[in-house]
């Protein structure tokens, strides 16, 4: 078993999160390791185990030098091994440049071994667009088997549910596949001091775009099929009426209603 | 003008509001064509009120593909009608399945997506609210055909009548892919949908388990119930019916929040709806700090005495 999980490091959503004047995510501020992240993490550290020593999970971040950061907390939490993708000419992607940089990770680490899985976030929690785990599973042509609440691997192939609105869908796909999943899915470990200090000598790869054979002009903010034009603080919204409750608190809360033409 | 195609949310030939929405955009930018998946029957059906909101088009997709493999089938249509009717942009509604498809399609005729937009402007210029609603972004796509994914509410639909000219698509997709093997339907509340609804009353941890109180005053007033993560966690409230940046985002007309502190995740699904009323009985409970009106209480007291009162003044 031999599984690829994507950590991606973001802004922490407790401090303030801004942009420079690139228009482009302040990354300078404190980040971390994005929160749903842990719980592809989670998955894949829970199918290793079932599968004994010789399987591998390795976590891959694509991001500037901080991000460095949420490989070695991967690494902590159980990872065997991590890939860091560090090359400036990456700054300011989008998302079809930043799934090729993740594709590339991929195909490069499937072809020293292969590979049965790819385990995602169900969505950054900063960029939030979910279009990553579908554009790498494009570029690979691997079957994507996606919001996942739970996942089971067997006889080369992984099933998973996909809770909808109004239905559950039941989904099977051939391995390798992409899988993304949900907050759902588990309970994320936390680091042990053991692993703590077992992660200061687990191999961690520090590749550029020419270590994956991609292109300086497929990435970046020149490259980027996207592009920002305006962003604006959202004013605050102002503070309205509070009233406390002295028996009477359902009636003026059914007033405010009825005065704002919302009953 | 150039063409812009709509990807029509439906259920069985109903189309859902958020379509009606996106038909409205895409009349500012171009001529709308409906994409229909389903059975033809059903497209006729539909075609009638997909023309009421302007779509001059109406191009109907039957296989049985669309519904026994995940998002690729879809996303291969679209990379064919992209190619073959060239039109201006894509819109498709904000769901997993919408955000996917587009993204698939995008990487497929190597084209800029731009997710969850609350606008989107006659050259195609699209908003965006990010970091939990903090900041207003707008955004264009600068490679290929734009693909833009919007948020349920975001726009009043209008109605514009046109023809709705039903056209078969030639086009069979490979039916490679992730399979669907089975799907189970979930009971249906009689509520209307979270993301749709003009009120959305949500309990927190401080329901302590009993959403009674929740759904009376949502039911009195016509709305959708929500729930805060914590509730969901603790197994009180399905997950479907979770708001925040890991639930739905909604915008509705009225937004209730009963025992909810008012966490940043939980204001990116609710921040931007258009009246905030928050019930909790910690008046330095962050959410206040949201509320056009807060009542400091105790759910339990203030939401029954509503919920009477709105019976009242409604009957
Ligand atoms: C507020 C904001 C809005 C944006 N909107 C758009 C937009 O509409 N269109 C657009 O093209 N770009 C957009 N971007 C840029 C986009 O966020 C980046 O290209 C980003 O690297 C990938 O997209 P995502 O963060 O949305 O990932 P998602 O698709 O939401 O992430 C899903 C999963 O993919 C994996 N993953 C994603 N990125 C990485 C990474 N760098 N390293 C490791 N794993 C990763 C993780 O497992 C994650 O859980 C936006 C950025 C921001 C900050
Ligand atoms: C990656 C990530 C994603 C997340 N996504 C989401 C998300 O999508 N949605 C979400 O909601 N959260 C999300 N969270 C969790 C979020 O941080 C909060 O923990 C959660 O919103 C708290 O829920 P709550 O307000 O119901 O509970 P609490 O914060 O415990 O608040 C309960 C409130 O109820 C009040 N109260 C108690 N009893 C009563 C009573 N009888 N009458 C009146 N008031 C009472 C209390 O004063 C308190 O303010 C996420 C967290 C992370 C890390």
């Amino acid at each position: 078993m031999r599984i690829a999980v994507f950590t991606k490091y973001v802004p922490d959503a407790a401090e303030e999160r801004t942009f420079t004047a690139d228009k482009t995510v302040d990354r300078d501020t404190d980040g971390l390791l994005s929160e749903l992240d842990e719980y592809p993490l989670e998955e894949a550290l829970t199918f290793a185990e079932a599968h004994g020593k010789d399987a591998e999970v390795i976590a891959i971040t694509v991001g500037p030098k901080q991000a460095v950061a949420a490989v070695k907390k991967s690494l902590q939490i159980g990872a065997k091994r991590g890939v860091h993708v560090l090359d400036d000419r990456i700054a300011g992607s989008c998302v079809l440049s930043t799934s090729r940089v993740l594709a590339a990770v991929v195909e490069k680490l499937h072809a020293e071994a292969p590979l049965d899985l790819v385990l995602t976030g169900l969505a950054s929690t900063d960029g939030v667009t979910s279009a990553v785990p579908v554009q790498v599973a494009e570029r690979l042509g691997w079957p994507a088997a996606t919001v996942a609440s739970s996942v089971e691997v067997a006889d080369g192939k992984v099933r998973i549910r996909r809770d909808g609105d109004t239905s559950s869908q039941f989904i099977e796909a051939e391995l390798p596949a992409v899988v993304s999943v949900t907050d759902q899915i588990n309970e994320p470990r936390y680091p042990s001091f053991r692993g703590i200090m077992a992660a200061k000598r687990k191999p961690l790869d520090t590749w550029t775009l020419d270590d994956l054979g991609v292109s300086g002009d497929e990435v970046g903010q020149a490259a980027a099929s996207t592009v920002v034009q305006s962003i604006t603080e959202r004013p605050p919204r102002t503070a309205g009426e509070i009233v406390h409750d002295e028996g009477d608190g359902g009636r003026r809360l059914a007033e405010y209603l009825a005065a704002q033409k919302l009953v | 003008m150039s063409e812009v195609l709509v990807l029509v949310d439906h259920a069985d030939g109903t189309v859902r509001k958020p379509t009606f929405e996106l038909l409205t955009l895409a009349r500012r930018a171009g001529t709308p064509v409906a994409v229909f998946v389903g059975a033809t029957e059903a497209a006729s059906n539909a075609a009638a009120t997909l023309a009421e909101y302007g779509a001059e088009t109406v191009l109907v997709a039957d296989d049985p593909v669309y519904q026994n493999v995940l998002v690729t089938p879809a996303a291969e249509l679209l990379a064919h009608l992209v190619g073959s009717r060239q039109p201006a942009a894509v819109l498709l509604p904000s769901s997993f399945d919408g955000k996917e498809i587009a993204a698939r399609a995008a990487a497929k005729t190597g084209s800029g997506v731009i997710t969850d937009a609350i606008d989107v402007d006659a050259d195609l210029t699209a908003t965006q609210q990010v970091f939990a609603a903090a900041y207003t972004v707008t955004s264009k796509v600068a490679k290929g055909t734009p693909f833009i994914t919007v948020k349920p509410n975001s726009v009043a639909a209008e109605p514009a009548p046109a023809t709705g000219a039903v056209e078969a698509i030639d086009f069979t997709p490979s039916g490679t892919g992730a399979r669907v093997v089975s799907v189970e339907e979930k009971p249906a509340s009689g509520r209307p949908e979270l993301t749709e609804a003009a009120t959305v009353v949500t309990g927190g941890r401080g329901t302590g388990g009993d959403f009674g109180p929740v759904e009376a005053l949502a039911d009195a007033l016509g709305g959708a119930v929500g729930a805060s993560r914590a509730a969901v966690d603790a197994g009180w409230y399905p997950h479907a019916h979770q708001v925040g940046q890991t639930g739905k985002t909604v915008s509705p007309q009225l937004y209730i929040a009963a025992g909810v502190s008012g966490a940043v995740q939980h204001r990116a699904g609710m921040q931007t709806s258009k009246t905030i009323v928050a019930v909790n009985k910690d008046e330095d409970a962050p959410i206040f700090e949201l509320a056009d009106f807060g009542v400091v209480g105790d759910i339990f007291d203030v939401l029954p005495q509503a919920t009477e009162e709105v019976k009242k003044r409604k009957a």
